[in-house]
């Protein structure tokens, strides 16, 4: 295969990446006068490069020599990260301007994270993981760090960063005992190797420290203690980034890597990943209960999501595949939506964030209590929204694949779960008004809050074709 | 049969209508009068349509009619809506107390008229949704969508321990559901399909596994209906729920229990339904007593009501698990009987409470020498409640017991002390409310019921004491469908069976 086929198969990560560069360029010359078109341009990037994931240039799945696989699995999930980076656009720069932090280089390291996301979900190749992964990861470490006069964003940075480095450096070494024990990085290889009948103790190994680096960026438990401190400290619009793309990313890279070459270990990742579930599914519940701001809990609360959707993981099967890219999609969504109505939080100009904050949200603004309150209930998991069919087709897998016990504590623990959901419905609807937030939210803010909302609400008429999608993405992965 | 969807119009008629509320422009006062208007409006056509499907019914058929088939999720999971002769009536029976809800809300609520209107009209499609769901996923879907509206009614316009009672209610309904929802996914992968209709006929479970079907789905129904000792909810929420959301919570949302019994424990987990009977009868019989003499000492009005709500709800129980037709027939007619008086009872509280802003007994006394009508309406709710021949309460009771005499006597004995029990309760709460004199200072100057309460009182009055002399009109819809069911009992236990018994031939030769 020629080097010209094999990059037209990768045309949306170039694209993404010559517009990286051209607007890191172009920010550079213009200076502070062009902050707000390198956003605009950025976000045009990253609606060609979505076009071009779409509707492929080229029908071939693999380049570089198995290095990188483009099936229907990947452009599903590139859409979905496309999707939540443009979405953090969108949101950021009303914020950025008020908190007068409004540098260029935010929307290219944006763009830089989601090159390295792409790369991921497309990896079919250890060291091609790896790299996806690493260029990822720095930018995040920047991002979170972004508020630099502010000592909560750089102690999130930093924490982030030192925790992120070693969950690299044991996923390195994980990489290396597969590679020591099997003699290769491809995973079709490796999947030739592996077989049900000899899986080796070091490849076992190997595979844990893997899982270990992935459990690490999904935040799963016992490997999230970063979360909400790095959640908690970066500035919002950036919490809301890692809540989406990030969280997407390192989970269908998660999937795909247990997967595509492990399948023959099946019975032995399968352990861990369902206690890994089960823990992160309990602690998400109870531990939310009692955050007073709005992000930490949040953070909680995205633990417990990873959770859930690392079930329909341990399923292992197609139908396992497609609840977990269901969960995503609709997880992604949903967040972007709470956290717009986070970012709308503003008082004279002041973000708020305390969960007290919101009482009597109902009184004050109808609209965006409704719409948050419909978010509430959707993560919450209760019927007809979104989030119920999100949790729905999860335990359907767990239960085909007769994970019982993982879904009874599943469900139990999504009962919890739903108790500090209800306590913000409790404090928009039934509590004394608090002073009123600002009322102008802003167009940017108003379209993601209504997208997500409709989203959330109309699911239940309109799943039909995403649940076919999901389908065949989940069934080129397993076919 | 017309070809017009008119299940699906029945259901989601109120809900266009709350978007209409929602969307509905002008100032506080407007929109509140709007609200109300639209609201009062919607439910009244939505009755008529009921009621026209009620005509249309065929009654000597014990098939789904007015079916309606639409992919939904894809895979067999469809939007599939049908009712027959069980589920026809309940979806009367809500539309039937909506606008009289409406109308009590008329003056008592002041507050956020226009989201109070939007939260009815949700839940009013989220209830008629349950009886006409014929898929699973579908009924699940509705079942706990309810679950919404009714925790934001309770929690914003309920009274002093709202908040405490509104989560009460939404978390320990959701833990009693949740075990469903993995029953049914597990019914679906095991089955192939979630079709209501297909399940009943075709479907079969292995005995091992009913067990714990059945149980999931009673954890969900019993939380739902309430039995003793999951009822605890139910009094608090009573308390703190507005008049009108007493009356849908007594009224409705306690039916699903019972109809989720009739419609899927008994045909599709046959073996273990008459395994676990005896459990059922147990906690029935221990809510009838138990919970009558704990209404005996309750110093709140609604408290009160609210426990003989559980108390009646035994006798559903008990005559659905006796497994015969005059049960069924007769557990059937104690819920739509009970979700007329006992919605009629929490009118009359609320009609009491409006003057008064008080649910304490004592506060009251010979209220019947200002308010003479008011007595008279209150006097046949209470004695439609004590069982009274006559009034619609006695056939329902009378029907199950029977039944239960015939099964285990023990059983009828026990349950028939709850009939002296309710006596006794009702009638001293009538005798410390409307008898006696006159005394209180705050008592005297009560008006009797204005024309707005005299219409919600009066057509109650008039179908209690309908459904109390000729009870024939609802066995017309409800026979054929009972048979069936009992039917397709008896062939499922066949089923179940015949291997036992194979094997014991085998042992014995």
């Amino acid at each position: 295969m020629s080097i010209s086929a094999n990059l037209t198969v990768l045309a949306p990560e170039l694209i993404v990446a010559i517009g990286a560069m051209a607007l890191l360029l172009f920010g550079a010359v213009r200076g502070e006068k062009g902050i707000g078109l390198v956003s605009v341009l950025a976000a045009a990037v990253m609606a060609v490069a979505a076009w071009f994931v779409a509707m492929p240039l080229s029908p071939q799945i693999h380049a570089f020599g198995g290095a990188f696989t483009i099936d229907t699995f990947a452009r599903f999930a590139k859409l979905l990260i496309l999707l939540g980076s443009a979405t953090t656009l969108l949101m950021a720069q009303d914020f950025f301007k008020f908190a007068r932090i409004d540098k260029f280089e935010f929307p290219v390291l944006v763009l830089l994270a989601t090159i390295g996301m792409m790369l991921m979900v497309s990896a079919s190749n250890f060291i091609a993981l790896y790299m996806g992964f690493e260029l990822q990861s720095l930018a995040l470490y920047v991002l979170a760090a972004f508020h630099r006069d502010s000592l909560r964003s750089t102690e999130a940075g930093l924490k982030y960063f030192v925790l992120g480095a070693l969950a690299s450096g044991m996923m390195l070494y994980g990489i290396s005992l597969i590679y020591g024990f099997t003699g290769t990085t491809d995973f079709a290889s490796i999947a030739r190797l592996v077989t049900a009948s000899s899986v080796g103790v070091g490849v076992v190994f190997g595979i844990v420290f893997l899982i270990t680096g992935l459990a690490f960026k999904i935040a799963a438990v016992p490997f999230h203690m970063w979360s909400p401190d790095v959640y908690e400290g970066a500035p919002t619009p950036i919490t809301a980034f890692f809540f989406m793309s990030p969280k997407v990313a390192a989970m269908m890279l998660f999937v795909r890597t247990m997967i595509e070459p492990f399948s023959g270990a099946f019975h032995q990742w399968q352990q861990i990943v369902v206690v890994i579930s089960v823990l992160s599914m309990g602690l998400g519940a109870f531990a939310a209960i009692g955050q007073a701001n709005i992000k930490r809990m949040m953070a909680y609360s995205s633990i417990g999501h990873m959770g859930y959707a690392l079930l329909g993981l341990a399923a292992g099967t197609a139908q396992g595949v497609q609840a977990v890219l269901l969960y995503m999609t609709i997880y992604l969504v949903t967040n972007g939506g709470a956290f717009a109505c986070i970012l709308a939080m503003r008082r004279k100009g002041e973000q708020v964030e305390t969960i007290a904050d919101l009482a009597g949200l109902a009184r004050t603004q109808p609209r965006l209590a409704f719409v948050f309150s419909a978010l509430m209930f959707s993560l919450a998991g209760i019927p007809p929204l979104a989030g119920f069919f999100a949790k729905f087709y999860v335990f359907m897998a767990a239960i085909e694949a007769h994970l019982y016990i993982a879904a009874v504590l599943g469900v139990l623990a999504s009962v919890v779960g739903a108790y500090y959901y209800l306590r913000i419905v409790k404090l928009i609807y039934f509590d004394e008004p608090a002073p009123a937030f600002d009322l102008d939210l802003g167009a940017k803010l108003g379209t993601v809050l209504v997208g997500s909302g409709l989203f959330s609400v109309f699911f239940v008429v309109g799943a039909a074709p995403l649940v076919a999608a999901a389908t065949s993405a989940a069934h080129a992965l397993l076919p | 049969m017309s070809h017009l969807p008119i299940l699906s119009i029945v259901t989601f008629l109120p809900m266009v209508a709350g978007l209409f509320i929602l969307l509905a422009g002008g100032d506080t006062q407007t929109r509140a009068n709007t609200a109300r208007w639209v609201a009062l409006i919607a439910t009244i056509v939505d009755l008529a349509l009921a009621i026209y499907i009620w005509t249309q019914f065929d009654g000597s058929s014990a098939a789904f009619q007015f079916s309606e088939r639409a992919q939904w999720l894809g895979g067999n999971i469809t939007y599939h809506m049908g009712v027959d002769g069980i589920s026809v009536l309940f979806v009367v029976l809500t539309a039937l107390l909506m606008p009289f809800c409406i109308l009590a809300s008329w003056k008592s609520i002041e507050t956020r008229v226009p989201e109070y209107m939007v939260a009815f009209l949700a839940l009013q499609t989220l209830m008629i949704g349950v009886f006409c769901a014929l898929d699973l996923v579908l009924f699940y879907v509705f079942f706990e969508g309810g679950l919404i509206p009714m925790f934001l009614i309770i929690g914003v316009w309920g009274g002093k321990r709202r908040v405490y009672a509104s989560f009460k209610f939404f978390l320990y309904t959701l833990l009693g559901s949740v075990l469903m929802l993995l029953a049914i996914l597990w019914m679906y992968l095991y089955s192939g399909t979630t079709d209501i209709e297909t399940l009943l006929n075709t479907a079969h479970f292995p005995v091992g596994m009913q067990a714990f079907l059945w149980f999931a789905f009673f954890a969900s129904f019993a939380v739902k209906m309430p039995m003793w000792p999951v009822h605890t909810w139910l009094p608090d929420a009573h308390v703190e729920a507005p008049t009108a959301g007493s009356v849908i919570l007594a009224g409705i949302l306690l039916k699903m229990g019972g109809y989720g019994f009739l419609r899927f424990s008994l045909p599709m987990f046959a073996s273990a339904s008459a395994t676990f009977a005896p459990f059922i009868f147990v906690l029935s019989v221990v809510a009838i007593v138990y919970t009558s003499y704990v209404a005996l000492a309750q110093e709140d009005w609604k408290k009160l009501i609210a426990y003989s709500s559980v108390a009646h709800m035994g006798f559903v129980t008990m005559g659905i698990f006796t497994f015969t037709h005059t049960g069924l027939d007769g557990g059937i007619y104690q819920m739509l009987s009970h979700g007329i008086v006992s919605g009629a009872l929490f009118l009359c509280i609320g009609v009491m409470y409006d003057r008064m802003h008080t649910r304490e007994i004592a506060a009251y006394g010979g209220v019947v020498a200002r308010m003479p009508i008011y007595a008279a309406c209150f006097m046949v709710f209470m004695l439609a409640n004590v069982g009274l021949p006559g009034t619609s309460g006695f056939v329902g009771e009378f029907l199950t017991m029977l039944s239960a005499f015939r099964v285990n006597t023990w059983v009828a004995i026990l349950a028939t002390t709850g009939i002296i029990l309710s006596a006794s309760y009702m009638l001293y709460l009538y005798w410390r409310v409307i008898f006696g004199k006159l005394v209180k200072p705050a008592l005297q100057t009560l008006q009797d019921l204005s024309a707005r309460e005299i219409a919600i009182l009066a057509p109650l009055v008039i179908a209690t004491i309908v459904m109390g002399v000729y009870p024939n009109f609802v066995f017309k819809v409800t026979s054929a469908s009972v048979q069936h069911l009992l039917d397709r009992n008896r062939q499922a236990l066949a089923i179940d069976r015949a291997p036992r018994l194979a094997s014991i031939a085998k042992v014995t030769p």
